[in-house]
């Protein structure tokens, strides 16, 4: 007798479930529920239980489910999950409606300041990511996901791309390392994904593998929009690399730092300093400027030290930095206020692009303010502050 | 079954426990008339000259009290659910053989669990006031062989001064009492703050019993319960649990969606105008209510506002408002941590209160009427605005009213709670059960939006140009229905079965819990 299981049960598990489904012969279908809101959803769970079966075209099989209040689109993944590893054969997907106010686009330079990430396994967390508006939300495949966990979380993050309401937020997914990350692709490029952060990346050629694996996708899916890339750098190797491999796809929009794996593998204690560090964080801002994409800060681990969060944003827009990851919704306004120009930024670079205004209009070719001429990556900075003040 | 619909549409049964019932008629309109209940009249020729009322025994305190079958005994919740003696002076009278008592709390705590023994078993016939967890669970399953009454704090108060409920014994616990009945709850290991709760038992009950594990000399000052109610006084070794009277822990809350439900609320009272030199406010000590309160001290620092007053339950986050003169006074109904009954014991202007100052119906005007805004939870609230606080979505009832009712007469009644919990929502078409009217709801705040009564175009207006997320309930509830897989089916119950009425402030009732059908 061929069985299998997915999810999760016991205490302190909420907005979850459990599955065990065993294959059979004979006998027709055998649906055993145990909810804890049975009164108020037993017959619906049952009846997307029942319509699931018949979808997967299921004769015989004794499906048990543990329901800790789980949401459809958690049911539905879960469900599924247990489905395909008893039948592996089977590849249909049963995918809920795509909600039409997450089909929405974002620009290639779009504001990173903060990407927040959340477990995929974690619907609590998942279904309100977006009310903190996070200038982008990670569903996380890799490091928060155990590994009795991972696949089933797929069909988590897939579903979870589908039906909950990101918000605006830039909608993004943390594959596995490569090569197993490649088999995440299936489950996130379909369905209107932003941007894949690539962990520990090394060599410019993980980049290529992921980047002709989601377009081979995109075609196949018809997928109009652009996928964009995160490579994250989280060895010496991969900082030694970083400029071939933030320049090894177009696709590439912005590079950022791992600092927990990378200090550890150049045999250093990871400091609130942060000195083990610095050059590596550096080597990335130079690097990500001269692949002219975005460079992007690690995240701040101590989520109760709002100061020391502060501090280190302020750091790392001093470095040149333009956004960190946060692994807390707390951490976000925080973010967002240490990356808000001060007042004294946006004056020069009102005045910068009044000059070049000006210039533009006498037919100048150079644009100077002053005595002081305006190159142009001056000009852009200005520019992007003044775009960044208006959605503060 | 005979019975009626009252003015929110609910029907109601013509008698609970075999009374006449006046259904709920709308806010301010059944005045009763008449004259108050009034206690035996005493004579001190026969109580002792030299003022010791000390007896050696519970046992023996209820015996001298004449306690008999049928009578209603009332206990207090000032020690929540460290409280060690209603389960002790239950036994005691089991013990004695006394049956068919009503018993008459004044709120209820998960420790109570014990008493459903005695329910079973015929020592207490039913039990009018909150029902908690396992209790409400028995009562809502139809064990209880009579029905139970949920009042508000202030109803209670009201209950007994219109003779709704006649007390016959009183047993009051107390951390600290003299020999003659004087007793307060500021010192001692089982230390609570105030005892206002007793203090409507203290004045009309037959007889009183005053228990306390800390016996002091005459006089025990202040004295919040006054000796002159008291009949007997006995001491015992053990009354509460300091560890659960007073956590000392008290927590803001950690869930982000929470502490964003707390961040909108205090920045509505902020944009709307409400944040003003002089306002006041309450709100209680759950996870939003302390967070809300560490907004809103920030928002206050940054503004230079400073409140009159403020309404507890206190605890440390409160007292600290009054400490750095962010607030004149704390009119405090009970304090929730050991800061709390400190600044009470030490600070004149951590004022202990009761619900005949705070929320009394039979008052000559209403302290909950004259603050400005209130921050109250609520298990479910409707697209009318209804709001229940009693029972859960499926049916059961498992909680009290406090002082919630009564705190809806604010100027401004905020319901700040999270959309939906688990996968259930809570904002429904219908709320199981009413415990109070939308037209005293003035807004719902949720992580998902901030919906404002359409009655409240003030509020409305005063909103303008706010970022703050303003939707229409409607809106709200389409979209948590969305995230929960629709609406959750109502519960299966047994219509002819009514197992407890929700009264009203004024003693009408507003709704009635039927027994779930397994």
């Amino acid at each position: 007798m061929q069985g299998a299981e997915a999810g999760r049960r016991g205490k302190g598990v909420r907005a979850d479930c459990f599955v065990r489904l065993e294959a059979r012969s004979s006998g027709g279908i055998k649906i055993e529920l145990k909810s804890k809101v049975e009164s108020m959803y037993g017959d619906s769970i049952k009846e997307l239980v029942q319509q699931m079966i018949k979808f997967f075209k299921i004769k015989a099989a004794y499906l048990y489910l543990e329901d800790s209040s789980a949401f459809p689109w958690v049911l539905m993944a879960r469900v599924e999950a247990a489905i395909k590893r008893c039948y592996p054969e089977k590849s249909e997907e049963f995918l809920p409606d795509m909600m039409p106010q997450n089909l929405y686009t974002k620009p290639r330079d779009t504001f990173r300041r903060t990407r927040l990430y959340v477990p995929g396994n974690q619907p609590r967390l998942v279904i309100n990511a977006g009310l903190y508006k996070p200038d982008g939300i990670i569903l996380d495949l890799e490091d928060s996901i155990a590994p009795a966990e991972k696949y089933s979380t797929r069909f988590m993050v897939r579903n979870a791309l589908c039906e909950v309401d990101f918000m605006g937020a830039e909608r993004m997914v943390r594959i596995n390392q490569i090569p197993e990350g490649i088999d995440d692709l299936p489950f996130v490029v379909p369905h209107n994904i932003h941007v894949i952060l690539i962990p520990k990346c090394e060599t410019p050629e993980e980049v290529e593998e992921v980047d002709g694996k989601t377009q081979q996708l995109r075609a196949k899916h018809s997928v109009k929009n652009d996928v964009y890339l995160i490579p994250i750098i989280e060895s010496a190797l991969g900082i030694e690399n970083a400029y071939r491999i933030a320049t090894a796809s177009e696709k590439v929009v912005g590079l950022t730092i791992g600092l927990e794996d990378f200090t550890a593998d150049i045999g250093a204690e990871r400091t609130k300093e942060g000195r083990e560090s610095f050059l590596a964080r550096q080597k990335i801002v130079i690097a990500a400027r001269a692949a002219d994409v975005q460079p992007l800060d690690s995240v701040y681990s101590d989520v109760e030290d709002e100061k020391g969060l502060m501090a280190s944003v302020i750091e790392a827009k001093q470095l040149g930095f333009e956004g960190k990851g946060c692994i807390h919704p707390g951490q976000i306004k925080v973010i967002h206020e240490g990356f808000a120009p001060t007042s004294a930024e946006i004056d020069r670079a009102k005045r910068i692009v009044a000059a070049m205004e000006e210039a533009e209009k006498k037919g100048l070719g150079v644009v100077s303010l002053g005595t002081k001429m305006i190159d142009p990556p001056v000009l852009k900075r200005a520019q992007r502050i003044l775009k960044l003040t208006s959605i503060q | 079954m005979n019975g009626k619909i009252n003015a929110l549409g609910r029907w109601i049964p013509e008698q609970i426990n075999g009374q006449p019932v006046i259904p709920f008629q709308g806010i301010g309109k059944y005045i009763p008339e008449g004259r108050k209940a009034a206690p035996p009249i005493v004579s001190c020729a026969n109580y002792p000259k030299d003022g010791n009322k000390v007896v050696n025994s519970l046992r023996k305190a209820l015996e001298l009290a004449g306690i008999k079958d049928g009578m209603t005994i009332s206990t207090h919740h000032h020690f929540r659910n460290g409280d060690k003696l209603t389960n002790k002076l239950f036994d005691t009278m089991a013990e004695m053989g006394v049956k068919d008592l009503i018993w008459f709390p004044s709120a209820s705590f998960p420790c109570h669990e014990p008493i459903i023994e005695h329910l079973k078993s015929g020592v207490i016939h039913h039990i009018e006031g909150s029902m908690n967890g396992s209790l409400g669970r028995f009562c809502t399953m139809g064990k209880m062989k009579g029905q139970g009454v949920l009042r508000s704090h202030g109803g209670r108060y009201r209950a007994v001064q219109d003779g709704d409920v006649h007390i016959d014994i009183a047993v009051i616990a107390a951390p600290a009492a003299d020999p003659f009945g004087n007793a307060n709850a500021l010192y001692g290991k089982s230390a609570c703050g105030l005892l206002g709760f007793a203090l409507a038992d203290s004045q009309y009950a037959d007889k009183v019993i005053i228990v306390t594990d800390n016996l002091v000399p005459f006089p025990c000052i202040p004295w919040q319960i006054h000796g002159n109610h008291v009949d007997h006084v006995v001491v015992m070794d053990e009354i509460g649990d300091p560890e659960k009277i007073v956590s000392g822990t008290t927590r803001i809350t950690r869930s982000p969606a929470r502490l964003l439900i707390a961040e909108y609320t205090a920045r509505f009272i902020k944009e709307a105008g409400i944040m003003k030199d002089g306002f006041s406010f309450q709100a209680g000590a759950g996870g939003i209510s302390l967070a809300f309160i560490s907004f809103l001290k920030k928002f206050m620092e940054e503004a230079g506002v400073k409140a009159g007053w403020v309404r507890g339950g206190s605890t440390r986050h409160l007292v600290e408002l009054l400490n750095e003169g962010l607030t004149s006074y704390i009119l405090d109904g009970q304090t929730f941590d050991l800061d709390g009954v400190r600044s009470m014991r030490d600070n004149p202007n951590h004022v202990w209160t009761s619900p005949f100052t705070s929320y009394n119906y039979h008052g000559k005007g209403n302290f909950a009427s004259m603050i400005d805004v209130v921050i109250l939870g609520a298990t479910e609230v409707d697209v009318s605005f209804n709001a229940n606080v009693v029972t859960h979505t499926d049916g059961l009832l498992l909680h009290g009213m406090g002082g919630w009712q009564n705190c809806l007469f604010a100027n401004c009644t905020i319901l700040a709670l999270p959309s939906f919990r688990d996968r259930i929502p809570v904002i429904v078409d219908k709320v199981t059960t009413i415990c109070g009217p939308g037209q005293l709801i003035d807004v719902v705040i949720t992580e998902r939006g901030i919906a404002i009564n359409p009655a409240r175009k003030d509020l409305i207006d005063s909103l303008k140009g706010s970022d703050l997320p303003v939707r229409t309930i409607d809106e709200i509830k389409i979209e948590i229905e969305k995230i929960c897989g629709g609406p959750p089916v109502p519960p299966k119950v047994d219509k002819k079965r009514v197992v407890a009425a929700i009264e009203w402030v004024d003693g009408t009732v507003i709704d009635v819990v039927y027994k779930k059908i397994d």
